[in-house]
């Protein structure tokens, strides 16, 4: 049985947080408008801070947008935010607030966090944002994305619970298979 | 357990309804016979049931890339044991876009003839198969119940299928 594996590495594409040397990168591919990756979001945040620098983490979009009509406006956002140098911050902002993901609410966000409104309102109308979402997507297609959200250890993917603790276990360990032989 | 079909057999043909009656008693309008599809790729995605939560993020992941699968001259079709109103509620709710056929009566026989039927759960297991134009299966995967397979071997073998095409292999 093949296992699926990233086909794009973690580069100068993507939005990392922690050290480029660290000894373990997670990636995940999610969602903004998925609730599952909004649980999931407070675990992640919580295993950054228990690994620390032992841990480089880069989120990618996949957004379902035949069943959430928000994600792709809000992955747009997040990226337009990006622009800006505040990915990070609508990231956060965007799954803090999964509820309310309309257009007015991200131009709100992006208000509160300090950008500037008039490029931020002419960003999200720019087609390279939604070239860059679709390159994600496809990149993770392409490396078996199966679900929202998918998680990769050190480009292998994770198959177990990541509501478990199993999940951190892996993390820490920096094998997606706890017994792979 | 189950021993799918190999990769290079003859896919059997099949036929399976693909819509609910408009009322219970009348036959299935429509349904969908394996070598309707000749001429093209077909992707067949056998899976447990409708609305349990991990099938439905398998075909929510392959609805969004139905796009992908067309580009690659390739039809999905979802296939579980649920009756045609049972996948037809489900379809609505997941907004999905592909055919799904009702492997229902008599019960599991397409699973069974592909050798992806779980006798002991009475449920199809979480299999797929790429067909080729000519009706040859060129994947075959068995996946854990529990394990969402993902589409990237699926877009693996279309590639390699789509990239042979017309190189030396005809003649």
């Amino acid at each position: 049985m093949a296992e699926a594996t990233l086909t794009v590495e973690v580069g100068e594409d993507d939005h990392i947080q922690g050290p480029a040397d660290a000894p373990v990168t997670l990636v995940e591919y999610g969602d903004y408008e998925c609730s599952h990756c909004g649980e999931a979001y407070g675990i992640v945040k919580d295993i950054q801070r228990r690994l620390g620098d032992r841990m480089r983490f880069a989120f990618r979009n996949f957004p379902l947008t035949q069943v959430h009509p928000h994600a792709e406006s809000a992955a747009v956002a997040a990226e337009a935010a990006a622009a800006q140098g505040k990915f990070w911050e609508m990231h956060d902002t965007l799954f803090e607030n999964q509820q309310d993901l309309s257009e007015r609410a991200l131009l709100s966000y992006a208000a509160e966090l300090g950008l500037d409104e008039d490029q931020f309102a002419s960003d999200i109308e720019n087609e390279t944002y939604r070239e860059k979402i679709e390159a994600d997507f496809m990149s993770g297609a392409e490396s078996g994305v199966n679900g929202t959200p998918t998680f990769f250890i050190n480009g292998v993917r994770y198959d177990g619970n990541w509501r478990s603790g199993d999940f951190f276990e892996a993390l820490q360990s920096g094998q997606s298979r706890a017994s792979a032989t | 357990m189950s021993n799918p079909l190999s990769v290079g057999e003859q896919a059997p043909d099949f036929t399976l309804p693909s819509e609910a009656p408009e009322s219970a008693g009348e036959a299935a309008k429509k349904s969908v016979s394996l070598h309707d599809l000749r001429g093209k790729n077909v992707i067949l995605a056998f899976y447990p049931a409708d609305w349990s939560s991990v099938c439905g993020d398998q075909l929510t992941v392959y609805n969004q890339m139905l796009g992908l699968f067309q580009k690659k001259n390739a039809e999905l079709l979802g296939i579980s044991v649920d009756g045609p109103f049972c996948h037809k509620a489900f379809k609505e709710d997941r907004n999905l876009g592909m055919k799904l056929l009702a492997d229902f009566e008599p019960k599991g026989e397409v699973s069974k003839l592909y050798g992806v039927y779980n006798a002991e759960e009475g449920v199809s297991e979480r299999a797929l198969f790429v067909i080729d134009k000519d009706g040859v299966i060129r994947y075959s995967y068995v996946s854990p119940m529990e394990v969402n397979p993902g589409a990237n071997e699926i877009l693996k073998t279309l590639n390699e299928i789509e990239e042979n095409k017309g190189a030396a292999s005809h003649g």
